[in-house]
C-alpha cells in the first residue's frame, strides 16, 4: 500500500516546529485557550481528576450512610439543612450522591481522562502529526466539557438539588418532578449532558479524521500503536452513540419542561423507550470507557516486559469485534424490564459472545509478560493491575449476562462489584498506569517511582477489600441504591460487611491523596524527565519532555511497528520507530507484525 | 444466596453453580499464570526477553474454548430461562394458578387478591397493602403493574425478580415450595421512600390459606357493601356464589 495515497492535503501544510523561532504564543493562547493538543490533553487531566475528586468524594459519603446508617457523619455539619441536617445524610440528598457520583465518575471522570486526555496526549505524537486535523475544534471540545462540568456540579446548589433518578435517569422518575422531588436538578442532568455530548462529538471526529489522514508516512494501520487502535476505534463508537444520548436527554428534557410524553404512558408515552435509548448508547459507551484502557495497558505491558505485543493483528481483531459487538447487546441490560423473555435470550447470546473477544486479549497480554523480561516500573504495576482486575470483572459480567441468574442479582450489590471492577479495576488502574507513564513526557518531569508505589500498594489492597465482598452482599440479596439496608430484616445480618467496606472505601479515598500530592508536587520538584526514560518504542519517545510546540521538527518517517522490544542482536532492548534502519540493512524478523517493510518516500 | 422457596429457584441456582465453576477455574487458571509469569520472567541480570510476535495456534485455541464454553452457558441458561419465563405458553402462567394482582406505587404494594371465586375484577376481591399472602404448592399468577414510576417486584428467596413499569401489565408468576414470610423488595429506585418499599411475603398450607382469606374477608367487611353484622352471612353468600361460577 503507497501511504500518499492516505496522506490528505492539509499534512502538507502542518506546522512543524521550529527550533530557531521561540514560541512566542502569548500566556492565554499558551495554557488556557491553547489549540495545541498536547496543552488540551493536559488540560483534560486537570479537569478530570477534579471531577475524580468530587465523585471520590461523593463515593465517601455513600459509603458513610452504608458503613453507619443514619450517624451523624464527621464534617457532614457544614452541609446545608436540605442535604444533611445535623450532618445525618437524608435519603432524598442520598438519592442524589448515587446518581452524581455514577454521574460525575462515567462523564466527568473516567470518559474525558480516557478519551480526551490519552487521545489528545498520545494521537498526534503517535502517528507523527504536528497537531489534530482541527486544532480549533478541539480546543472548543474542551471548553464545552468545562460548562458541562460546572452546571452539574451546580445542581447541587439548586432548589431541590441534584438529579436523584439515578445515572440511568429511568422515566417517569426522572421527567415527573413529583415524583423525584428534584425539578431544576433533573433538568441541569439533561442539560449538561447535551453540552458534553457536542463536546465529545467534536472530539471524536478530530480523532477519526487524524488517524486517517494525517499518518506520517510509513505508519500504516498495522504499525499503529495499540492506544491509537482503540481510541480509533472508540472515537467510531463515540461518533454513533452520543447522539443517541443526546437525542434521548433532549426528549426527556422536553418531557421535564414542554409537555411532551415520549416517555410518561398518560398521553401514550412508552418508559421502556427510555430504556432502550439510553442502552443503546450506554453499551457502546461501556466499551467506550474500556477499550482506551484496553490499549493503554497493552503499550505499557509490552513496554514493561521489553517484549512484542502478542498477537497483535488478534489484539486490533478484538477491538474492533468489541465494538461491533457493543452494538447489538443493549438489551441485557433490561432482561427484567418487562422487554420480551425471548429478546431475553438474544441478547443473552450476543453478550456472551463478548467473552471470546475479551478472553483473546487476556490471553494475549498472558502472552506477552510470557517469556519477558518483566520491569515493575510504576506504570507496569498498574497494567498488571487492570488485568488481573479485568479477569475479574469480565468473569462476573457472564453471571449477569446469563438471564436467569441476572433475575436474582439485577439491581443487587453484585452489578456494582461488577462495574466497579471493570471501571475502576480495570479503566481506572490502566489511567493510572498511563498517567504515570506518560506524565514526563507532557510536563517534562517524572512522577516520584517511591510514592507512585505507596499509591498503587495501597489501591490495589484497599480497592480489593472494598469491591470483592459487595458480590458477596448483592448475592445476600441487597438491593442498589438503598439508603438504609437494615430497613430490611433480611440485610441486617449484612451490616458488618457493609461497614467492613464502607472502612476501606474510606482508606482507599484517603490512599488517593498520594497520588494527587504526587501529580502536584512532581510538577514543581519531579525529577527531570529525560527524552526517552521507558526506553520505549513510539514516535514521541524521540522528543523533548514535553515536545515543542509542533512536536517534529518535520514530517517524521516511520520504519517499524511500535513493539520491537529485544529484537534480536541489537545492542539496546528497544527501537525507536523514527530510527532509519542502519545501512539500509534490514533483516525482517519473521512473524507478527509488519517490520520495516521498505523506506517511506 | 438464601434457600430458594419457589419452584424454579433450584433450577436457577444449578446454572448459578454452573457458572461459578466455570468461570472460578478460568479465574484460578488466569490468575495463577499471571503471577506465575511475574515472578518467573522478573527483570534479574543478563535476562533478554524472547522475540516473539506471537503464536497462531495459540490464538486459535484461546478463542475456540472460551467460544464452546460460552455456547455451553448460553444453551444451559436459556432452558431455565424459557422454563422461569414459560416463553412457550407466551408467558401465561399455569392454568390452575391463583390469580393476584400488583399494583405498586411511591412506596408500597398493593396487592389484589380475587376472593373466593378465585377470579380477579369480580365483587369479591379485597386488596391489601403490603401484605402478599399465597397457598404453598399452587402456582401464583401475577398481573403487575405501576401507579406512577418503575418499581422492581423482587422476592429474593423466590428468585423471582420483575420491573413494574407504569402503562404495562406484566405477567409474573412463581410456586412456594415452603412455608414462612419473607420479603418482598423494591429493587429499582423509585424515589425518596425507594429504601423503605418493603412488604411481606406470607406461604401458606393450602388450607392455611383458605382460612386467611375467609378472616380477611370478615375483618374487612363484605366487599359487596353489607353492613358489618350481616359480613359472615354475606361471606358465605360469596363463597356459594364463587362455587356456582366455578
Ligand atoms: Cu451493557
Ligand atoms: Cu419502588
Amino acid at each position: 500500500m503507497s501511504t500518499t495515497q492516505l496522506l490528505a492535503p492539509n499534512v502538507t501544510a502542518q506546522h512543524w516546529a521550529d527550533p530557531s523561532h521561540p514560541d512566542d504564543r502569548p500566556f492565554i493562547r499558551r495554557y488556557i485557550f491553547s489549540t495545541d493538543h498536547k496543552t488540551i490533553g493536559n488540560q483534560f487531566m486537570f479537569m478530570s481528576l477534579f471531577f475524580l475528586l468530587v465523585g471520590g468524594a461523593l463515593a465517601m459519603m455513600i459509603r458513610w450512610q452504608l458503613g453507619w446508617p443514619g450517624q451523624p457523619m464527621p464534617g457532614g455539619g457544614v452541609l446545608p439543612e436540605t442535604m444533611a441536617p445535623g450532618g445525618i445524610l437524608l435519603p432524598e440528598f442520598y438519592n442524589s450522591l448515587v446518581t452524581m457520583h455514577g454521574t460525575f465518575m462515567i462523564f466527568f471522570a473516567i470518559m474525558p481522562l480516557l478519551v480526551g486526555m490519552f487521545g489528545n496526549w498520545l494521537i498526534p505524537l503517535h502517528v507523527g502529526a504536528s497537531d489534530m486535523a482541527f486544532p480549533r475544534l478541539n480546543m472548543m471540545s474542551f471548553w464545552s466539557a468545562v460548562p458541562a462540568g460546572f452546571i452539574m456540579l451546580a445542581s447541587f446548589v439548586v432548589e431541590g438539588g441534584a438529579a436523584g433518578a439515578g445515572w440511568t435517569a429511568y422515566p417517569p422518575l426522572s421527567a415527573v418532578p413529583e415524583y423525584s422531588g428534584v425539578s431544576t436538578g433533573q433538568q441541569l442532568w439533561c442539560v449538561s449532558l447535551i453540552i458534553l455530548g457536542f463536546s465529545s462529538l467534536m472530539g471524536a471526529v478530530n480523532y477519526i479524521t487524524t488517524i486517517v489522514n494525517m499518518r506520517a508516512p510509513g505508519m500504516t494501520w498495522m504499525r499503529m500503536p495499540l492506544p491509537i487502535w482503540s481510541l480509533f476505534i472508540t472515537a467510531i463508537l463515540i461518533l454513533l452513540a452520543i447522539p443517541i444520548l443526546a437525542g434521548a436527554a433532549i426528549m426527556l428534557l422536553f418531557d421535564q419542561t414542554i409537555g411532551t410524553t415520549f416517555f410518561l404512558p398518560e398521553a401514550g408515552g412508552q418508559p421502556l423507550l427510555w430504556q432502550h435509548l439510553f442502552w443503546y448508547f450506554g453499551h457502546p459507551e461501556v466499551y467506550i470507557l474500556i477499550l482506551p484502557a484496553m490499549g493503554v495497558a497493552s503499550e505499557v505491558i509490552a513496554n514493561g516486559s521489553r517484549k512484542p505485543i502478542f498477537g497483535y493483528p488478534a489484539m486490533v481483531g478484538a477491538i474492533v469485534a468489541i465494538a461491533f459487538l457493543g452494538w447489538i447487546v443493549w438489551g441485557h441490560h433490561m432482561f427484567q424490564s418487562g422487554m420480551n423473555p425471548l429478546l431475553g435470550s438474544s441478547f443473552m447470546l450476543s453478550t456472551m459472545i463478548i467473552a471470546v473477544p475479551s478472553a483473546i486479549k487476556v490471553f494475549n497480554w498472558l502472552g506477552t509478560i510470557w517469556r519477558g523480561d518483566i520491569h515493575f516500573h510504576t506504570p507496569m504495576l498498574n497494567a498488571l493491575a487492570f488485568v488481573g482486575m479485568f479477569v475479574i470483572g469480565g468473569l462476573s459480567g457472564v453471571f449477569m449476562a446469563s438471564t436467569p441468574v441476572d433475575i436474582y442479582i439485577h439491581d443487587t450489590y453484585f452489578i456494582v462489584a461488577h462495574l466497579h471492577y471493570v471501571l475502576f479495576g480495570g479503566s481506572l488502574f490502566a489511567i493510572f498506569a498511563g498517567i504515570y507513564f506518560w506524565f514526563p513526557k507532557f510536563f517534562g518531569r517524572m512522577l516520584s517511582p517511591t510514592l507512585g508505589k505507596i499509591h498503587f500498594a495501597l489501591t490495589f489492597v484497599f480497592y480489593n477489600l472494598v469491591f470483592f465482598p459487595m458480590h458477596n452482599l448483592g448475592l445476600g440479596g441487597m438491593m442498589r441504591r438503598i439508603y438504609d439496608p437494615n430497613q430490611y430484616g433480611f440485610l441486617e445480618p449484612l451490616q458488618p460487611m457493609n461497614t467492613f467496606v464502607s472502612v476501606f472505601a474510606l482508606a482507599l479515598g484517603v490512599s488517593q491523596l498520594v497520588f494527587f500530592f504526587n501529580i502536584l508536587w512532581s510538577l514543581w520538584r519531579g525529577e527531570k524527565a529525560p527524552e526517552n526514560p521507558w526506553r520505549s518504542n513510539s514516535l514521541e519517545w524521540s522528543l523533548a519532555s514535553p515536545p515543542p510546540h509542533g512536536n517534529f521538527e518535520a514530517m517524521p518517517a516511520v520504519y517499524r511497528g511500535p513493539y520491537e522490544y529485544s529484537y534480536p542482536g541489537r545492542g539496546e532492548d528497544f527501537w525507536l520507530q523514527g530510527e532509519p534502519p542502519d545501512g539500509g540493512a534490514v533483516h525482517a524478523p519473521t512473524g507478527g507484525a509488519p517490520v520495516g517493510e521498505g523506506v517511506p518516500q | 444466596m438464601p434457600e430458594p422457596a419457589s419452584t424454579f429457584g433450584a433450577g436457577i441456582d444449578s446454572i448459578y453453580y454452573i457458572i461459578l465453576w466455570i468461570t472460578g477455574a478460568i479465574f484460578v487458571l488466569v490468575e495463577t499464570a499471571l503471577i506465575v509469569f511475574i515472578i518467573r520472567y522478573r527483570h534479574r541480570e543478563g535476562r533478554v526477553a524472547a522475540y516473539s510476535h506471537g503464536n497462531k495456534k495459540a490464538e486459535i485455541v484461546w478463542t475456540v474454548i472460551p467460544f464452546i464454553l460460552v455456547l455451553f452457558i448460553v444453551y444451559a441458561s436459556n432452558d431455565i430461562w424459557l422454563e422461569v419465563k414459560r416463553a412457550d405458553q407466551g408467558g401465561a402462567a399455569p392454568a390452575d394458578a391463583l390469580p393476584l394482582r400488583v399494583v405498586a406505587k411511591q412506596f408500597e404494594w398493593n396487592v389484589t387478591y380475587p376472593g373466593p371465586d378465585g377470579e380477579l375484577d369480580t365483587a369479591d376481591d379485597f386488596v391489601k397493602r403490603n401484605q402478599l399472602h399465597v397457598p404453598i404448592g399452587r402456582a401464583v399468577r401475577i398481573d403487575l403493574g405501576s401507579e406512577d414510576v418503575i418499581h422492581s417486584f423482587f422476592l429474593p428467596d423466590f428468585r423471582v425478580k420483575q420491573d413494574a413499569v407504569p402503562g404495562m401489565t406484566i405477567p409474573v408468576w412463581f410456586e412456594a415450595t415452603r412455608t414462612g414470610e419473607f420479603p418482598l423488595a423494591c429493587a429499582e429506585l423509585c424515589g425518596l421512600g425507594h429504601y423503605r418499599m418493603r412488604a411481606s411475603l406470607t406461604v401458606h398450607e393450602a388450607a392455611d390459606f383458605d382460612l386467611w382469606q375467609s378472616q380477611e374477608i370478615a375483618a374487612s367487611g363484605s366487599p359487596t357493601g353489607a353492613s358489618e353484622i350481616d359480613t359472615e352471612r354475606a361471606n358465605e353468600a360469596e363463597i356459594s356464589e364463587g362455587e356456582e361460577s366455578a
